[in-house]
């Protein structure tokens, strides 16, 4: 078993522990008002993305949707103007065709619209010849997987059971489940293998 | 042969919601006999065109490897891939709005085109057959 962090570096930076962090410094009845929109969202129709930091509840159909060709990332960390462009390119979704149909495309944008990430660190462009962003190059993404950081290589995206950094479960072992906490996490050995 | 599927088919559609593989492959059957009439679906071709169709370098074995009914790996991101065939997993080919999807991403991923009713059939009566 290996432990890329500390219990207290990853979840200090997260974007839903960034957000906390800042309805607590807007008060309490920002902190209220929070806590009722949270209850109003998890009573909707699409379900809800709830989450201690690391452990994300994803509703079916966003899984069955957008869980089948990668793991099902979580909407909160990619922020809204970003998913909006991915959802504008499925037909030539980073060089595979994801297209749906129309009703579907419009609840799942509801839905990543509601639960997109809100902070600067989670934005992204797309990168040069591509139509869509990677949430794998905003800031936030970036600084936590960075080399060094954690007993992270530069070069663990071309371990051969990582293949991409778009292949959380390579090393977040509880990913199809939303499960990207700390102590799920498993670094493959240098040869590709699994600790 | 042909007739027992569709009779088949019509019994299952009637009893049940669910689409069945058998179901899917009669009806994408008859689609093709509309433009040949004396048209047969084909589980060698069906067999072929799962190994070497494809004008890039993906074909459907790509990523569902050469044995349908085991669990597959995508080839981009390596995530798992339930097997394919319906007899390794019935949840397979039981809901034509799935199936259809599948079919028109799939088919513009490794053909570049929509597949025809034809190929769709040939591939169904090849996945019938395949047994874990």
């Amino acid at each position: 078993m290996s432990r890329i962090a500390p219990p207290d570096t990853l979840s200090r930076s997260t974007p839903a522990q960034a957000r906390d962090a800042n309805a607590a410094r807007r008060g309490t009845g920002a902190k209220l008002l929070r806590m009722a929109l949270a209850a109003l969202l998890l009573g909707s129709g699409m379900g809800a993305s709830a989450h201690d930091g690391h452990r994300f509840t994803l509703p079916a159909d966003y899984r069955e949707e957008c869980g089948s060709c990668h793991v099902a990332y979580p909407p909160s960390l990619l922020d809204a103007p970003a998913w909006r462009a991915v959802l504008a390119g499925l037909e030539q979704h980073f060089g595979s065709d994801a297209s749906l149909d129309a009703a579907t495309r419009q609840n799942l944008g509801l839905y990543l619209e509601r639960h997109a990430g809100r902070s600067a660190q989670l934005a992204a462009r797309p990168a040069p010849g591509e139509t869509a962003p990677r949430l794998t190059r905003t800031a936030w993404f970036q600084r936590e997987h960075r080399p060094g950081h954690d007993g992270l290589s530069a070069g663990i995206w071309q371990n051969p059971a990582v293949k991409s950094p778009a292949n959380c479960a390579a090393c977040h072992t509880g990913a199809a489940d939303g499960n990207f906490s700390e102590a799920a996490i498993r670094l493959p050995t240098a040869a590709g293998a699994r600790r | 042969m042909n007739h027992a599927w569709t009779a088949l088919a019509l019994l299952v559609a009637t009893s049940a919601q669910a689409e069945t593989a058998a179901e899917l492959m009669a009806r994408y059957q008859q689609e093709a006999r509309l433009s040949d009439a004396s048209f047969a679906a084909s589980a060698q071709r069906g067999a072929q065109f799962f190994r070497q169709a494809g004008s890039k370098d993906w074909h459907c074995n790509t990523c569902h490897t050469d044995n349908p009914a085991a669990p597959g790996k995508h080839a981009t991101t390596g995530k798992a891939i339930e097997p394919l065939a319906p007899a390794a997993n019935p949840a397979r080919f039981s809901k034509a709005d799935k199936v259809e999807k599948w079919f028109k991403r799939n088919c513009n991923d490794v053909l570049e085109r929509a597949c025809t009713p034809a190929e769709k059939s040939d591939l169904l009566a090849y996945l019938q057959g395949v047994k874990p």
